[in-house]
């Protein structure tokens, strides 16, 4: 929200003879891109293929193989009474680090690295569905609106100014404090709708410096349909910002949900999410600093690699436009 | 001049009133039944009842007529009444709470100006030597942790380990400036280094154009001095954008007072908010809503005119 790329000429990734394919994970192999990187990048770009994957396999291993694969069950106080042989779990609260619990265990003695890879699955449905609400419908109506212009573009503009009048996370918290169950569903969804806005605008700049640019003008000349230069000229030009855009965005995302987890206001427990387990994690700062150390490192290299990655592919389709 | 100070108000008019609006709406059409919420799960069961306090409330009223008269109630300063804690007025609940959130924000902005400025001088007097990797990596970092983990980790190290400052029990100017700033200094960091991040990332960027300017070299081949033509010729110029981009990150900054306050339970805007939300306290939840929005929008605002009035170059474009 606050490093819009407002530059208006950084959406022209438009790739000319000689000159390699437009920047953009999508069509230049993913090899090459990661060999380009710099250290930083590569190891940030490492780290988010590692939360993606964790929380992939959590989710799997929860709910379609009931907990067969290799991960403690997020869950489970392993010091519960235990009916069937009368006996309480071995398992003790506030742990420190061991081979059994990698990260120790919470104030009820559930296996904190167990709850922070499940943690990561929020985290990924919220940040992934905004950037599909972002890209998808802000996109659209961004490029949309900077190509059509007139009184259309003055209608929705004005629209998104209103939305974003708002400080952000209070208009979020007024929208979902009139839920009472607040399911993932709910959460990403409100989320998503709000991300809107902000795609929307990244979205015009760039149609609008695309719509000026000779080959639009060339189609117009040779009577192109408007739909047709909307589809196959401004979006595919728009779309690979938007792309480096979504990175940047989705760190701003994951920080917000934590926030919302921090304060309770997020998917409900048990559900484990880096920002509850920071939250009751907390009250224990007394005696266990670990416990609030591990859900926070997680959240802060995440939101870290997110604006790494973000960046550095803001940085390649602005340098490509300053090539031309 | 005269003109363009009209068209803003006339925005800002707009603004609000479509702000206002949006409020009303959100709070008012989603599920969810303030009457529910007053009455409590037993008293939903008496469904005479249910109808009685709806009629108190007005929910039986149209929208439109409901968010007239909240309106007009609104523009003469009145907000309404709280549903849960009987006849407290919402008004004076933000007149009350207001301060404290406001003086949490300048600190914090206060900070934020004070850290930025070395980090980006660094940076820009040293482009591309490690001063300035230095500077950019913890940029970078102040710029992705989340203020409630900073908050969290000041508290542990200086409220746990140190124990030099409070981590709650905020105490309100009228104990003292001294007792209040012992226990503002914690919350106001917290927030204060993310927006640190951000300024200092712009005075740099900054600063790197200005120092490439004549007037630079001109005055260097005077003979000043290298920390004078920095300060006085090359700081100055920045002022002005790390001024637009204040009021621009004056929204995320009271976006992040709801946050610390809960983590320090201090008893500002935020902290009330979040505790409306906790009793779905619709009425508390409408007026804060839109009193911190119509705040975010006049700071906005005025930093425009502000702007404009030093700048004439912005008038004509």
């Amino acid at each position: 929200m606050t490093d819009l790329p407002s530059d208006l000429g950084s959406g022209l990734a438009v790739s000319v003879a000689g000159e390699p394919a437009p920047a953009g994970p999508t069509r230049s192999s993913v090899g090459a891109v990661f060999g380009d990187m710099p250290i930083l990048v590569k190891i940030s770009a490492i780290w988010l293929v590692l939360v993606v994957v964790g929380a992939i396999y959590a989710k799997v291993d929860q709910d379609l193989l009931g907990g067969a694969l290799p991960l403690q069950d997020p869950d489970f106080q392993t010091n519960n009474f235990d009916a069937s042989t009368g006996d309480f779990g071995t398992g003790e609260p506030l742990l420190g680090p061991s081979f059994d619990h990698f990260l120790g265990t919470d104030a009820i003695a559930r296996d904190t690295f167990a709850r922070i890879v499940h943690g990561a699955w929020v985290s990924l449905i919220v940040s992934g569905v905004s950037a599909v609400f972002g890209i998808v419908v802000g996109g659209f109506l961004g490029s949309l609106v900077g190509f059509v212009r007139g009184r259309t573009e003055t209608l929705v503009m004005a629209a998104i100014d209103v939305i974003l009048a708002f400080p952000a996370l209070i208009l979020l918290l007024a929208l979902v404090s009139v839920f009472e169950v607040r399911s993932l569903t709910l959460i990403s969804l409100v989320i998503g709708v709000l991300s809107i806005p902000a795609y929307t605008r990244v979205a015009r700049a760039n149609s609008l410096a695309v719509s000026n640019r000779e080959f639009v003008m060339a189609a117009q000349a040779i009577g192109t349909r408007r739909r047709d230069i909307l589809f196959r000229e401004i979006i595919p030009n728009v779309l690979p910002t938007l792309l480096a855009y979504a990175m940047v965005a989705a760190a701003f995302v994951v920080v917000v949900e934590g926030s919302l987890s921090f304060l309770g206001l997020s998917v409900q427990l048990p559900q484990s999410t880096w920002g509850n387990m920071i939250n009751q994690a907390r009250r224990d700062i007394k005696t266990n600093v670990a416990q609030v150390l591990w859900p926070s490192l997680a959240l802060t290299m995440t939101v870290l690699a997110l604006n790494q990655v973000g960046d550095y592919f803001q940085r390649r389709s602005s340098v490509r436009q300053s090539a031309l | 001049m005269g003109l363009f100070i009209a068209k803003r108000l006339l925005r800002l008019v707009a603004t609000v009133f479509a702000v206002t609006l949006l409020t009303f709406l959100m709070t008012s059409l989603l599920p969810g039944d303030p009457a529910v919420a007053v009455l409590g799960a037993e008293g939903v069961q008496n469904e005479e009842l249910l109808l009685q306090v709806r009629e108190d409330l007005g929910l039986d009223e149209p929208l439109p007529v409901r968010y007239v008269s909240w309106l007009g109630d609104a523009l003469t300063g009145d907000l309404g009444e709280s549903y849960i804690n009987s006849g407290q007025s919402v008004s004076d609940t933000i007149g009350d709470r207001f301060p404290v959130t406001a003086q949490l924000a300048i600190m914090a902005i206060l900070i934020a100006i004070v850290l930025a400025l070395p980090l980006g001088v660094l940076g820009a007097y040293h482009q591309s030597k490690w001063p300035d990797t230095a500077s950019s990596a913890v940029v970078q970092v102040a710029l992705s942790v989340p203020n409630f983990i900073t908050g969290i980790f000041l508290i542990w190290l200086f409220a746990v380990q140190l124990e030099w400052l409070p981590a709650s029990n905020w105490n309100r100017m009228s104990n003292g400036l001294g007792a209040n700033l012992k226990t503002a200094i914690l919350p106001a960091t917290a927030l204060a280094t993310t927006q640190m991040a951000i300024f200092s990332r712009l005075v740099r960027s900054d600063m790197i154009a200005t120092l490439q300017e004549n007037f630079i070299l001109a005055a260097k081949a005077k003979g000043l001095s290298n920390k004078f033509v920095l300060l006085r010729h090359a700081l100055r110029p920045s002022s002005l954008s790390l001024m637009t981009i204040v009021g621009i990150n004056f929204g995320a900054l009271l976006g992040g007072t709801v946050v610390i306050e809960t983590l320090f339970a201090i008893p500002g805007l935020g902290f009330r908010l979040i505790n409306a939300i906790s009793q779905r306290d619709i009425m508390v939840i409408q007026g804060i809503t839109v009193f911190v929005a119509v705040v975010y929008v006049l700071i906005n605002t005025l930093v425009d005119l502000f702007y404009v009035a030093i700048d004439p170059r912005i008038r004509r474009s």
